[in-house]
């Protein structure tokens, strides 16, 4: 196990550093210059010393290196960079990346989070009942609504639910994170309020990630209702209930967790496309803001921690198997 | 060749009528066509590439025939009585926008004219298929002129409401159709070459090849799927044609999309390329890259259609995705994406909710191709047939 550990983190972190090759490259190939230096209103020289500062005059390969900390192992007065803990400035904030990305990172993430457990906890009573209650009206219509959610497009979701709540019934406040009036709001306030604000975006996400788990754990409780060992704890008298929740739910779980990862992947992406659609101030906001104003140092941060996170999680999801199904071992 | 159960093959009646035994093929399309969520999916693309393929016919204007008095005119109802008596034939009044005391903009209708709802009417000009020049659409109104020298009334029938420039939601739908409607087949098919040839070649060749291509897959897999696309949007200049962005769009998503089928390709690839078929095309002599092609990826041919069926959608979605944050098709070509745009907004949406029936239209597209896609798969892998 700790072996696998071990590889797995080394490979975690050979991909990371060719994400970040990738989006570097991406950016430099990518036309027009940053968006802070085409006023009009701005002297060359002003322009001249931006771009000094933030070392965009200087060879890409060379920048791709002052990213990463490189140059500063050889000349330890120049400019600190990833490898030292430092992701740099913004030139569209004029504020250290990390400063600007921070309550983002923390706002995507729990959106992602919570959405995740709401889809957990909602899909596996959902998937056992249909189950259980195979071929009833009951399992038709959740197969039903969950064909049509899964076929919704999360946008699209986001939208209605904004027009039904905000704009008609104004029940919910319309997209962002947070109140206008935010910061005079007395503790207990401030965390209804991001209740409140957190109530569209993460039922968007759980309606998208619903549909396909409650059909991954019918299926999976079917096949473990039709075992042999089910059958014997039925034979031997043992209530309902408990050859259900004890014997086949603990096997028919395990497959579930086995795409915990790819389904925190699926969310992630589909977090990116509705945080840019109902104003949530999360990465993928920031990602989109950041590549507008062709902001270097943001891009480069924003898409290497995106890539920390999946990473993480599908390593997380990985471990989290070998916790829950013994006869899973990684040599 | 022996069988196990002592019965002979063709036993059952049918098979002793007919000449040759059913092809795979042919039981895959009958099980399909038993299918009733598929063939409910099938209809609904019928309908939808119909609608794409004779859009100037379904649409009563013009994409850009715009209106700037009828801004976000709300849709029509037609009516069949009015002050003047009723009528059988139903119609609409003209409009004219005003402001109420609140500054809101609010229509009146001229009750005194009517415009009668008419079928099969001549109205702007569009090419069919883009090709043959033709001027009937499908429906109409009659074209009324306001009295000179009174207030200017536009007679105007949108049936699902007017978009910000005054012009038909539902004619924008009609034309915005094909987009949607060819982006999914087109990626999913550049997704299915590359993924049907990276898969082949990594599980026929095994070794190092199999090890560099697999870590491959799975970076491209583990990378994040929308950052990648919004970054990989960005190499192409912000000003491009419509055709041209519907090409990148297309480009972009089967780049990113081809990893996961890719793997299940390979691992398919791997079980087959130990059997006997395969040593005995090598030993007639069949090239390396002949036997991949010509004999072990027909095999896998049945999961791969129904993965890349199954795929179609993700394009949908993608491009719409890309259009509805300005990133797509742009102005005034309509796409469904880039005609939600403004429901962005809250204001705008809150206040002409009708901005979102493009999603609608999205939502169907979505679902046939998926209802069409478990149906293949039943059909083809009745192995996987859900339960």
């Amino acid at each position: 196990m700790t072996a696998y550990l071990i590889r797995r983190f080394m490979f975690g972190a050979v991909l990371i550093l060719l994400a970040t090759v990738v989006s570097f490259t991406i950016l430099k190939a990518a036309p027009g210059s940053p968006i802070a230096l085409e006023d009009p209103r701005l002297s060359q020289e002003y322009i001249d010393a931006q771009k000094r500062l933030f070392g965009l005059d200087q060879h890409p390969v060379r920048q791709y290196f002052t990213w990463l900390g490189m140059t500063w192992f050889f000349d330890t007065s120049g400019p600190k960079g990833l490898l030292q803990g430092d992701l740099g400035l913004s030139i569209t904030y004029k504020q250290p990346v990390w400063d600007v990305i921070e309550p983002r990172l923390w706002a995507t993430l729990a959106m992602n989070v919570v959405a995740l457990g709401v889809t957990w906890m909602v899909a596996i009573p959902l998937g056992i009942y249909a189950a259980v209650n195979q071929y009833k009206w009951g399992d038709r219509a959740l197969s039903f609504i969950s064909f049509a959610g899964m076929s919704a497009p999360g946008f699209f979701i986001a939208l209605l639910l904004l027009w039904l709540f905000a704009g008609v019934l104004n029940w919910l406040p319309a997209g962002n994170l947070t109140s206008l009036n935010h910061q005079e709001m007395s503790l207990l306030g401030k965390l209804w309020d991001y209740v409140l604000h957190m109530i569209v975006p993460v039922t968007v996400l759980v309606i998208g990630a619903l549909a396909g788990l409650q059909r991954l754990m019918r299926g999976n409780m079917l096949e473990t209702l039709r075992q042999q060992y089910v059958q014997t704890a039925r034979a031997k008298g043992l209530p309902e209930n408990k050859v259900i929740y004890k014997h086949a739910l603990r096997n028919a779980i395990n497959p579930m967790v086995t795409i915990l990862g790819f389904e925190f992947a699926a969310m992630f992406a589909g977090a990116a496309i509705l945080e840019n659609v109902i104003n949530f101030p999360g990465m993928g906001q920031l990602l989109l803001e950041a590549l507008r104003g062709k902001d270097q140092s943001v891009v480069m941060a924003t898409f290497l921690l995106g890539s920390v996170m999946l990473v993480l999680g599908s390593l997380l999801a990985d471990i989290l198997l070998v916790l829950v199904d013994p006869r899973v071992s990684y040599g | 060749m022996a069988n196990p159960t002592g019965t002979t093959l063709d036993m059952s009646p049918k098979a002793e009528n007919s000449d040759k035994p059913s092809s795979p093929l042919f039981l895959a399309f009958q099980s399909f066509r038993r299918h009733k969520p598929a063939m409910v999916g099938s209809a609904i693309l019928v309908v939808l590439y119909i609608v794409s393929a004779f859009a100037g016919f379904f649409a009563p204007y013009h994409y850009d025939n715009q209106v700037r008095e009828l801004t976000w005119a709300p849709p029509s109802t037609l009516q069949f009585s009015d002050k003047n008596g009723t009528s059988w034939r139903p119609f609409v009044h003209p409009l004219r926008q005003t402001f109420d005391e609140n500054l809101n903009a609010v229509f009146a209708a001229d009750t005194s004219q009517r415009a009668y709802l008419r079928w099969f009417v001549s109205g702007d000009e569009y090419h069919i298929l883009g090709l043959i020049p033709a001027r009937l659409h499908l429906y109409g109104v009659d074209e009324i002129k306001s009295p000179p020298g009174g207030e200017s009334y536009f007679t105007r029938y949108y049936l699902l409401g007017a978009d910000i420039s005054g012009r038909c939601i539902f004619s924008r739908i009609c034309y915005g159709a094909w987009i949607s409607m060819t982006i999914g087949i087109l990626g999913a098919g550049i997704t299915f070459i590359i993924g049907m040839l990276i898969g082949g070649i990594s599980g026929y060749c095994g070794g190092w090849v199999d090890d560099v291509l697999q870590r491959f897959c799975e970076m491209v897999m583990l990378l994040p799927g929308f950052y990648l696309l919004l970054m990989l949007r960005y190499l192409f200049p912000s000003d491009m044609s419509s055709v041209q962005v519907y090409f990148a769009v297309i480009l972009i998503l089967s780049l990113l999309g081809w990893a996961q089928f890719a793997r299940v390709i390979r691992g398919m690839v791997l079980a087959i390329r130990g059997m006997p078929f395969v040593e005995a095309g090598r030993a007639l002599g069949a090239s390396h890259m002949r036997v991949i092609v010509r004999h072990v990826l027909p095999n896998t041919m049945s999961y791969a259609i129904v993965s890349v069926s199954l795929a179609i959608p993700g394009y949908i979605l993608g491009e719409s995705a890309l259009s509805l944050l300005g990133l797509g098709i742009v102005e005034p070509t309509p796409s469904w994406g880039n005609m939600l745009a403004k429901a962005i907004d809250i204001t705008e949406l809150k206040t002409h909710p009708w901005v979102l029936w493009p999603g609608l239209f999205i939502f169907l597209a979505v679902m046939a191709f998926n209802l069409v896609g478990d149906g293949l798969r039943d059909a083809f892998d009745p192995r996987q047939r859900r339960l």
